[in-house]
């Protein structure tokens, strides 16, 4: 049982980023802006906010720490969504282009900034943010040790932004005005709506999740940032495709796919799988493996909101 | 018919001429960003910048072997657009095909002699890219998974599946590498180590070059001159037009998405062939080199010819930043300037936009719909 417990704390530090990411993804892409510059955004969030804490870390204590540096990874985040925002929608340009420079740019942006002001290129922070246990709620049986045992603020960040973006998507007037510039900017721009805005706004929500999902996937996993979040942007980009670009879907393949990385980073703690005769690379490659098995078998209807990727033209109504 | 020639050589010059901008803009960023970081370097670091390949002939050999795979790389992620398919996966192929010719040079050198060993391992980097890219051509084609996402997931797959077979096949467990080839696996320098060396340090530059301007110039006349190459555009251009028309747009794809995998497979063993001590490491990382392809292509506008000039372009500006580190600034900033080059050159559609309308003022002649797609 105390395995299953660990695995479930596991799949959180996996799920949780791919799944604020995802969300973030799907902002813009609702709003009808691919969005491929999602690994550099969280670089961009990651370093600027990892770059706070390691500055601040003796003087404040963890967790308001954390929240300030959350705040400031969003800000960068959206800061660099802003340049994606203005090729794509105003310039009308490819939006793969953009996405591409951006996820260059911040790479190397995080490398040189760090090399100049530190001369090297990791920042390495103190990881003072794990809750070893939540008050009253981990004596609870079973959920208890699943979810309030071991964790980070910023997993239960993730169920908020979750339920937050379910609401704001399918129960406001604003996610109403958003999925329809995504389906059918020309129709949404006939009733009134600033189809140019509505995208914007899709395009910084999504720098605003990035930028945080890119701190929250360091935190846990590291004590030092390396400039890079190992392609989880693009694994993010995945989640949201195999999710069908809806917040309930984008749950479910998040964790999904955080489950499968879990047991593929930890089954040699997992007595049956320890025993059997199959190499740590096989291991490695299930969770990519089986979600594209299971894409294979259920893509038939794909529901890509229909005008993302085509920049609007007021012109060509 | 000689009009339409005349307005598409105009087109072609805008591109050439937007392009020039974003690299201007992208320069100018560099400089800036050189200056804030160290304003009394910047000017030296600027001039090996500028410089860069042509400091010496032992750089511009450098700028041969760098370009070499990039530009196999990036003719597959041009090749795929040009075919409606966005490649993200030249990755996972070019480490497969990477693999393959390593285990040929290794295993098959006992009984293949002199240049067929590299011949053979090439073929085999080829036919290894092609299986892999097909793969994600026909969950696209018949399974209808969305390409991005197919290819995202078998580059990893690919990175472990090359491992695991390195680790059974072609270990070298002292160094955690793959084994080194035989030298008449090896590309041939056809004397280039010789004509570009700065003193008695020869660069790395080889045969390799040829073979990735060749296909450059084969994948254009199949996309240009052929009716399999008009087929497999029209497929890009609208599937549903392409099928009524009479094209089999599922067997498309999934040629599409091989040959693309096919060039980023050859453009793994021009590198692990280049003779210049490449192995591949046993690490989780995925190959930079599929990724490094995007750029390329965009730069180069998805044309064949183009992308060989952008490849000698990033590689310029790379020899660039390493002689700059002589200056204190770390090489980073030079992919500031590509980014920033790409992003300017995303612009290329408004300037087209501009002379357009300056164009129309001049004849009152309506635009042509060609623009707004060739910028696609």
């Amino acid at each position: 049982m105390s395995m299953l417990y660990f695995l479930i704390q596991q799949t959180m530090f996996f799920s949780i980023p791919l799944l604020i990411v995802a969300l973030g993804g799907m902002f813009s892409e609702r709003s009808g802006v691919i969005n491929i510059a999602l690994e550099g955004i969280m670089i961009m969030g990651a370093f600027s906010g990892i770059l706070f804490i390691s500055s601040y870390q003796e003087a404040l204590p963890g967790q308001p720490v954390l929240i300030l540096a959350v705040l400031i990874a969003a800000a960068a985040g959206v800061l660099i969504s802003l340049t994606h925002a203005y090729a794509s929608i105003n310039m009308k340009a490819n939006q793969v282009i953009s996405g591409t420079a951006i996820n260059m740019f911040a790479a190397a942006f995080a490398i040189y900034v760090a090399r100049m002001i530190r001369t090297v290129q990791q920042i390495p922070f103190v990881n003072q943010f794990r809750i070893g246990e939540v008050p009253v709620m981990s004596k609870i049986p079973v959920i208890g040790p699943m979810f309030f045992q071991n964790t980070y603020l910023t997993t239960y960040l993730g169920f908020l932004i979750l339920i937050a973006s379910a609401l704001v998507l399918y129960k406001t007037r604003f996610g109403l005005r958003l999925r329809a510039c995504g389906e059918h900017p020309q129709a949404a721009d006939s009733v009134g709506i600033n189809v140019y805005k509505m995208r914007y706004a899709g395009v910084m929500i999504s720098g605003a999740l990035a930028g945080i999902g890119g701190l929250v996937f360091v935190i846990p996993t590291s004590t030092n940032f390396n400039a890079t979040v190992s392609g989880y942007g693009f694994l993010a980009l995945a989640v949201l495709i195999f999710g069908q670009w809806r917040p309930g879907r984008i749950l479910g393949s998040a964790f999904f796919f955080g489950f499968m990385k879990a047991v593929a980073s930890s089954y040699s703690g997992i007595a049956v799988l320890q025993d059997l005769p199959i190499p740590s690379n096989v291991y490695k490659m299930v969770p990519y493996l089986s979600t594209l098995i299971i894409l294979a078998f259920t893509s038939r209807k794909s529901m890509a909101p229909k005008a993302a990727g085509i920049p609007y033209d007021k012109g060509s109504r | 018919m000689e009009r339409i020639k005349k307005a598409f050589l105009k087109d072609s010059s805008v591109n050439v001429l937007s392009s020039f901008l974003a690299v201007a803009v992208g320069l100018i960023v560099g400089f800036v960003i050189l200056l804030i970081s160290n304003p009394s370097q910047a000017a030296g670091g600027f001039g090996a910048i500028l410089r860069g390949g042509f400091a010496d002939m032992r750089s511009m050999g450098q700028v041969l072997y760098i370009a070499t795979p990039i530009i196999m790389t990036g003719l597959s992620v041009g090749f795929a657009a040009r075919t409606g398919l966005f490649n993200i996966g030249a990755s996972g192929q070019f480490i497969m095909g990477a693999y393959a010719a390593i285990l040929v040079g290794v295993k098959c050198s006992a009984f293949l002699p002199g240049i067929t060993l590299c011949i053979a391992a090439m073929i085999a980097a080829m036919i290894a890219g092609a299986v892999w890219g097909s793969i994600s051509g026909m969950l696209k084609a018949y399974c209808n998974v969305n390409e991005v996402i197919a290819c995202i997931m078998m580059n990893y797959i690919g990175m472990y599946l090359v491992n695991f077979l390195i680790v059974h096949t072609v270990f070298d467990s002292l160094r955690n590498q793959s084994m080194s080839v035989p030298g008449n696996a090896n590309l041939p320098k056809l004397g280039l180590d010789l004509i570009f060396r700065d003193g008695n340090s020869a660069s790395s530059a080889n045969g390799g070059i040829f073979v990735a301007v060749i296909m450059a110039v084969v994948i254009y006349i199949i996309l240009e001159k052929t009716t399999f190459g008009f087929e497999l555009k029209a497929c890009g251009f609208n599937r549903d037009a392409a099928k009524y028309a009479g094209i089999n747009e599922h067997r498309s794809i999934v040629y599409s998405m091989a040959i693309a995998g096919a060039l980023a497979g050859l453009g793994g063993a021009l590198l692990y062939l280049a003779g210049a001590g490449n192995r591949i490491d046993v690490v989780d990382v995925l190959a930079p080199e599929g990724f490094n392809g995007i750029p390329v292509a965009l730069l180069g506008l998805n044309n064949p010819i183009g992308i060989i000039f952008s490849g000698f372009l990033i590689a310029y500006l790379t020899i660039g930043g390493f002689n700059m580190q002589l200056y204190d600034f770390a090489p980073q900033v030079i992919e500031i300037i590509i980014a920033i080059i790409i992003y300017f050159s995303a612009f290329a559609l408004l300037l087209k936009n501009y002379i357009e309308l300056w164009r129309m003022r001049g004849h009152r002649k309506p635009a042509a719909p060609e623009a707004e797609e060739a910028a696609t």
